[in-house]
């Protein structure tokens, strides 16, 4: 087995889940490589494309590399009519690059998102799985340093 | 009609993380009657007598759904709680999730009993990743005080897809593949997760479940309107003053609820039941919310006059657009088309024609999409097109 599949693959009947198996892969190399899904293919006796089908499907699951921390912002209404957008507009100064990219540095990633279901304290978004919320755009560098 | 727990009784009363606080409240006892004192088919009678609809946007009648499942041939059957609340503008379950797990424990294991099922699962988004951890700490206390003997539960994480609240792509998405809705017939009762005989009931629905048991059909039938018995829970956000989870009474008036609870002022329009929802002019606000007139999953997004409909609109088919599964075409394509026209209309380009395309599209996939996502993703372009025409016509390019 080579590294990249090491321990990512399907071990026994009870683990065959692949979106499970995704998750676990997505969380130890940050991103799902051509190598990872091609080995999880093959060691659960599925195409390639399968894989890659459920893997492109879901938008927490990458098969891009990721910064180490993925930013996403809320962009469904109830954030919007809180200002989700100086938001989003905070974040790039801070950060200095715009959704869908990745600093050069490899720290952040930057997406938008659907509602996450914090409409109670919108704006909100997430870093991880960790969820900010009652956002403004001052307490956006506060935040930023937390994440290493 | 007044404010009324009966889901969220709990809520900010037992702590969350003690079992013991919950046993204090009666945790566990209508688990305890149905197991000693009545046979499943009872359970399933007293579901079906209580009226209990389904609270995650479709409204179908809980214990007839138990009863086709129980009925099922098959010795191997499985219960659904779908804590996938992806729909816009719903926080409602994150809320009760956080606030009292266990009585969704304590009703899917009464679930589990009523169908012949020994095996639950409850489908968590990965935006509530951050509540995997107290559920499981909580199943594992109902685990160790020997609730779950008979029928246990396991959760399983979605990955980010609005589509998998829709029940059949959500068990796609447990059997590890892209979350698109299945054809139906066969339906989930007969042929479910696996092939299997399966129940999928939203959170709220199971949150109702062991007060019924506990204080009888009759007690929960007394509450509501003649189609909608009960009570729902509202989350409330957008152009109002106290954002938040409400629980009423079924048949209150949307008046209520935005202007006195949620204190919202200058109401243009209530977008009730998210995306795939209805829009409503604040000339409609005294409408009852039921199954009758308009309910959803209990999303209520308020926009105060200074907001553009269009705009509400676009924002709302572009949502919807990128979370079509992309199965069928008339809500792939349908949806895309919308957006495009939209988007002109948003930019003051759009024309007469293109509003008879909107009418037309909005026909094709409302009767011929597979799920909900397609068959109600026209809604809100039918009712904004009736209520603020004006707001189209004044989009039309002047050439």
């Amino acid at each position: 087995m080579s590294k990249t599949g090491e321990g990512i693959s399907a071990q026994s009947q009870e683990d065959r889940d692949l979106l499970v198996l995704l998750e676990k892969a997505q969380s130890r190399f940050s991103y799902l490589s051509q190598e990872a899904i091609a080995e999880l293919a093959a060691s659960l006796g599925l195409s390639i494309s399968e894989v890659y089908g459920v893997a492109t499907f879901y938008s927490f699951l990458s098969t891009k590399p990721q910064g180490r921390n993925v930013i996403r912002i809320c962009k469904s209404l109830p954030c919007l009519l809180k200002d989700a957008q100086t938001i989003i507009e905070s974040v790039e100064k801070a950060i200095g690059i715009k959704p869908g990219e990745t600093t050069p540095d490899g720290k952040f990633s930057f997406e938008l998102t659907n509602c996450i279901g914090a409409c109670d304290k919108a704006p909100a978004m997430m870093i991880n799985n960790d969820v900010h919320r009652d956002l403004t755009p001052k307490k956006i560098a506060q935040i930023l340093k937390g994440y290493e | 009609m007044p404010e009324k727990k009966i889901v969220l009784r709990n809520c900010g009363v037992i702590n969350p993380k003690d079992i013991t606080t919950y046993l204090d409240r009666d945790g566990f006892k209508a688990l305890e009657k149905a197991l000693v004192k009545l046979t499943s088919e009872q359970v399933i009678e007293e579901v079906k007598a209580s009226g209990l609809r389904g609270r995650g946007g479709a409204g179908f009648p809980c214990g007839l759904k138990w009863e086709f499942a129980r009925k099922a041939p098959g010795d191997e059957k499985y219960v659904i709680g779908n804590a996938d609340e992806g729909e816009v503008g719903t926080f409602k379950d994150r809320y009760i999730l956080e606030n009292d797990p266990f009585t969704l424990i304590e009703a899917m294991a009464i679930a589990g009993y009523a169908i012949g099922a020994k095996q639950g699962y409850i489908y968590l988004r990965a935006e509530y990743h951050y509540l995997l951890d107290p559920l499981e700490k909580a199943i594992s206390q109902a685990r160790k005080k020997g609730f779950l003997k008979h029928f246990d539960i396991e959760i399983r994480q979605g990955a980010g897809a609005y589509v998998c609240g829709e029940e059949t792509a959500l068990m796609d998405s447990i059997e590890g593949r892209r979350g698109e809705v299945r054809y139906r017939p066969p339906f989930p009762p007969t042929k479910g997760l696996w092939g299997k005989p399966t129940i999928i009931n939203n959170v709220e629905t199971l949150m109702n479940i062991p007060q019924i048991i506990l204080n009888g059909a009759g007690w929960f039938s007394q509450m509501g309107t003649e189609k909608s018995k009960g009570t729902k829970v509202f989350s409330v956000s957008g152009d109002v003053g106290k954002p938040g989870v409400y629980e009423l009474v079924l048949g209150s008036r949307l008046k209520e609820l935005v202007e006195d609870l949620a204190l919202a002022e200058k109401v243009r329009v209530v977008q009730v039941g998210g995306a795939t929802g209805r829009i409503i002019p604040y000339a409609m606000i005294d409408t009852p919310l039921s199954f009758e007139t308009i309910l959803g999953a209990g999303a209520v997004t308020v926009f105060d006059e200074s907001r553009d409909i269009i705009d509400i609109v676009y924002r709302t088919m572009e949502f919807l657009a990128e979370e079509s599964c992309g199965k069928c075409t008339p809500c792939r394509e349908g949806t895309e088309a919308m957006v495009e026209i939209l988007e002109r209309f948003r930019q003051g380009k759009g024309s007469e024609k293109e509003i008879a395309v909107l009418e037309e599209l909005a026909s094709t996939m409302s009767s011929a999409s597979l799920c909900g996502l397609g068959q109600a993703a026209p809604i809100p372009v039918m009712d904004s097109l009736e209520h603020f025409r004006d707001d189209y016509d004044n989009r039309i390019q002047q050439s």
